[in-house]
């Protein structure tokens, strides 16, 4: 396949970007595309150029670290998988394709295609755990038994990867999606039932206060979420916002 | 030189860490506050440790070359994680699990470790669901278990094909909260690049911020490595592409040594190589065997044609095909430990039975479960006059519900339905066993650095088992260090702040600066990539899945060529004071050039034939491999000199009082 990519190139945080124009020829259809941006930085390599930055790691849709907008939607066109897990053969010989960062305040660009997302690590520092030390003396497992519909449920919500793509999609940069799994998981398992006041006001809290918009319930979030989060969860955790305010 | 102590507590074995932990050395509280230890990598291991000296009151510090520690690639482990908790009643003990663990790892790991590791694996089941961990669960709300390969209990524990996200989620989580409370200070895109060393105690590190370029130093009592394996030496691996063994090589190249390199595992269950642009490889979980069938054909020309494309793996008939493993192996048929069934793998293929293009793939069916779960569905709804092909249909829903996501990924990634035709699946570089070497407190041979997780050498041996690297992640992380560190910190009370104005510091950071600086001034004509991925055919070719004493030396003389044309003819573009992916990436392979010498030297000094280290010269008539345990039941612990073939070998023997050695046998 000849391609044409159309990238997104910005030095530093404090410096303009820009788009740039690659024409890349032999690319495969077996190839993913984030192996098709090695090619790229293979080919800019070797002609001395800078090659482009992006955030990759395990290459297999679960640690969440690619996050590239791909022809204007989060993780490409492909529906249920992270950018490292699309390949080329969704797309057709002569295409046009535009890759750019994450677009939202809260996650500045550090440089070409990677952006600062550590305001997710604060929202969860803010309160996304169950206080419960670490010293081994807990209760036997099976003595806090759950009810596997609300197990299931509970880690349907733990299953977001943080990667970022309902931030990008979302026309307020919200990061309700997000937030929302984390508060559901715990809020469903009885063991971070005692905490849920505390932690939805603090988590809410800090996530308004990183930069992220509100939810209009568009949906685009749950539509690009590679793990299939649902809208439920931004639900439950209005439920216990407004359940915690009424308490507070 | 450092001595290899081991250190491990006298008395009987089930009583061994009891008595330790009730003799070693505390900390008094008001003195941990005192007391500042740093934790590299926050994956499984260090994640679970720097929580846990967090909420013990040490000051923490941790350093992940990620943008969030929760993107550890202890992520990507699907299958699950160990523990005797006997909850099946089918006899599992924590001797069992002990048992189990030194066998699989072919008698070579330390008795002592393993039955620890055993002993804590309830408890880490228990921390786990406290803090919230998801794991999947019967319809009475209690746990539910699966069983994996090498054993013949269900003691896995497991969150969907995701268990590894979840437990890091759950030990980020713990991280998190202490990181809230100022307890631990996270330096997230940041890389270790030195151990300083002090009147031979580890004092802390020189580290570069990822983004900005900088050269820092941080001073420490102790420093915690547990910055994962080295797979990616051979470039294609299930790792993730920025796994790396820099931490724990520089820390070797400061006289920490490096226990049994040549111990990898390959894992039987990947997606074959699809061609050479290929990065990565990625592992279908081994839960898939409890159901699979794995089989090539068994006439030569019905596999030709399946190769041609001339006929598909469907369409030959079940007398024709070779269940390989469910024959040689009959008592564990399918569940045979990891390196042996990758082995069978190879064997089939090498004799031209492989079932890709490349001839490198064997079939793993699910066709057989579709009916056996499709039968008892439409048994326990009612429906008993089901055709088989209602049968299939409801079967392949059961099979949905246990491992869809799995599917899903196969068929994104090899563009094939597996609900359709059998998958196809290839053995490939997944663990590395070796490591820094430690004692029974998992203390290197340098004072006050300690190692834990996967970047340490214990518990596994020559081979490891499937969810039991979860498990000794969180072990040494949430259970084993907290304690055993305070052993080394006691002495440490009176020390004071460590100064990083000092000249032992001052020495790390201008070696550190000069080496990034002759990275960065060549003006060669190769990628880091083209290096990394030569060495990799190297190390795959000659130091795989079987290796003989030719070839290492031929391995090793190739490895010492390619490094010195690396560092004459790398290309490194871009300034080393911004973010730099290219410096960053040539740092690590500039250790793996060296860390792949040792790798061929250790498995050339291992007469014999163990768990992943298969030496063609040594195996019995049948093709299975031949242990020595009168000259090799040791661990080989190599002290570094400058060039890794002058490496220094110094060897621990292993005892096993417990336990009767014997032939590994899986028939």
């Amino acid at each position: 396949m000849k391609l044409t990519l159309k990238v997104w190139r910005q030095e530093g945080p404090d410096t303009k970007g820009k788009m740039v124009t690659y024409p890349l020829d032999g690319v495969d259809g077996d190839m993913s595309f984030l192996e098709m941006m090695d090619i790229l930085n293979e080919n800019l390599i070797n002609k001395g150029e800078v090659p482009v930055e992006f955030d990759h790691d395990c290459r297999e849709g679960i640690c969440g670290s690619c996050n590239m907008m791909i022809n204007g939607e989060p993780h490409g066109p492909a529906k249920m998988i992270t950018t490292c897990q699309l390949h080329m053969r969704k797309f057709n010989d002569g295409d046009t394709i535009t890759i750019e960062p994450w677009r939202a305040k809260a996650f500045p660009v550090i440089k070409d295609l990677i952006v600062d997302r550590s305001a997710f690590d604060r929202i969860q520092q803010a309160g996304g755990y169950i206080s419960v030390n670490t010293s081994g003396n807990t209760q036997d497992a099976n003595s806090i038994p759950i009810e596997k519909e609300k197990a299931d449920e509970a880690f349907y919500a733990a299953t977001c990867i943080g990667c970022g793509a309902c931030v990008a999609a979302c026309k307020n940069a919200s990061a309700m999606l997000f937030t929302s799994a984390k508060i559901s998981q715990y809020a469903l398992l009885p063991q971070g039932e005692i905490e849920a006041t505390d932690r939805v006001q603090a988590m809410v809290r800090q996530m308004d206060e990183e930069g992220f918009g509100n939810c209009t319930n568009t949906g685009a979030c749950m539509v690009e979420c590679p793990k299939g989060i649902k809208l439920e969860n931004i639900a439950r955790m209005n439920r216990e916002y407004l359940k915690a305010e009424t308490i507070a | 030189m450092a001595v290899l102590e081991s250190k491990v507590p006298v008395g009987p074995i089930a009583e061994k860490w009891t008595t330790h932990k009730n003799t070693i050395n505390l900390v008094n509280p008001a003195n941990k506050r005192n007391i500042d230890v740093i934790v590299v990598g926050t994956g499984l291991a260090g994640s679970s440790a720097a929580a846990t000296l967090g909420e013990l009151g040490y000051n923490v510090k941790t350093f992940c070359y990620n943008d969030s520690p929760r993107r550890a690639h202890s992520i990507a482990a699907q299958g699950g994680i160990n523990a005797a908790k006997n909850y099946q009643g089918d006899g599992d003990s924590n001797y069992r699990l002990f048992y189990d663990t030194v066998k699989g790892g072919d008698y070579r790991s330390r008795e002592a470790n393993v039955y620890r590791l055993a002993e804590v694996s309830s408890n880490i089941i228990d921390q786990c669901v406290a803090q919230g961990v998801p794991f999947a669960r019967e319809y009475g709300g209690l746990l539910d278990n699966r069983s994996f390969g090498g054993v013949l209990v269900s003691r896995t524990f497991y969150a969907a094909g995701q268990t590894g996200q979840q437990l890091l989620l759950g030990a980020y989580s713990a991280l998190n909260r202490q990181i809230n409370r100022g307890k631990v200070v996270p330096f997230n895109r940041h890389e270790m690049l030195d151990l300083v060393v002090v009147d031979g105690k580890a004092r802390g590190i020189i580290a570069r911020n990822l983004v900005t370029g900088e050269i820092e130093r941080h001073g420490a009592h102790a420093v915690v490595i547990a910055s994962g394996g080295y797979g990616n030496v051979f470039f294609l691996s299930t790792n993730a592409m920025g796994s790396n063994v820099m931490a724990a090589w520089r820390t070797h190249r400061r006289g920490a040594y490096f226990a049994n390199p040549c111990f990898t595992q390959i894992h039987p269950t990947c997606i074959p190589v699809s061609g050479e642009h290929q990065s990565k490889l990625t592992l279908m979980s081994e839960s898939l065997r409890n159901d699979g069938r794995i089989w090539v054909p068994k006439k030569k020309e019905d596999a030709e044609a399946v190769r041609a494309g001339k006929l598909k793996g469907v369409n030959i008939p079940e007398e024709d095909r070779d269940y390989y493993l469910e024959r040689r192996y009959p008592a564990f048929g399918n569940l045979v430990p990891r390196d042996v069934a990758s082995r069978a793998a190879k064997e089939r293929c090498d004799e031209g039975y492989g079932v890709n293009k490349t001839g490198q793939a064997v079939y793993l069916d699910f066709s057989a479960a579709f009916l056996r779960y499709g039968k008892v569905e439409a048994l326990t709804s009612g429906n008993k006059d089901a055709s088989e092909e209602e049968m299939i249909k409801l079967g392949k829903e059961v099979i949905r519900k246990k491992y869809g996501n799995l599917f899903d990924m196969y068929q994104n990634i090899a563009d094939d339905n597996p609900y359709e035709v059998p998958m196809k699946i290839f053995p490939a570089v997944h663990y590395t066993m070796g490591g820094l070497w430690v004692d029974y407190n998992l203390q290197t041979t340098v004072p006050g650095c300690f190692a834990a997780g996967e970047a340490n050498f214990s518990d596994h041996g020559a081979n490891r088992l499937g969810a039991s690297a979860l498990m000794q992640g969180l072990a040494d992380g949430y259970f084993v260090l907290p304690y055993t560190i305070g052993d080394y910190l006691a002495d440490e009370i009176r020390t004071g702040e460590i100064s990083t104005d000092t000249r032992e510091f001052e020495e790390a950071e201008k070696s550190t600066r000069e080496r990034i600086e002759k990275l960065m001034s060549g003006s060669g004509t190769h990628s880091v990539d083209y290096y990394h991925k030569k060495l990799g055919l190297i190390m795959w070719n000659k130091c795989g899945m079987s290796r003989n004493a030719e070839d290492l030396q031929k391995a090793m003389d190739e490895i010492a060529e390619l490094r010195a044309d690396f560092w004459k003819n790398v290309r490194v573009p871009g300034s080393a004071d911004t973010k730099n992916q290219e410096l960053e990436k040539a740092g690590r392979v500039a250790d793996f050039l060296e860390l792949g010498e040792l790798f061929a030297k250790d498995a050339l000094t291992r007469n014999e034939s163990c768990g992943g280290h298969f030496r063609e010269e040594y195996q019995t008539p049948e093709g299975e491999a031949l242990r020595d345990d009168e000259n090799f039941a040791f661990v080989s612990a190599w002290e570094y000199n400058e060039n890794p073939r002058d490496a220094r070998l110094h060897k621990e023997q292993l005892e096993f009082e417990n336990i009767e050695v014997k032939t590994r046998s899986y028939k």
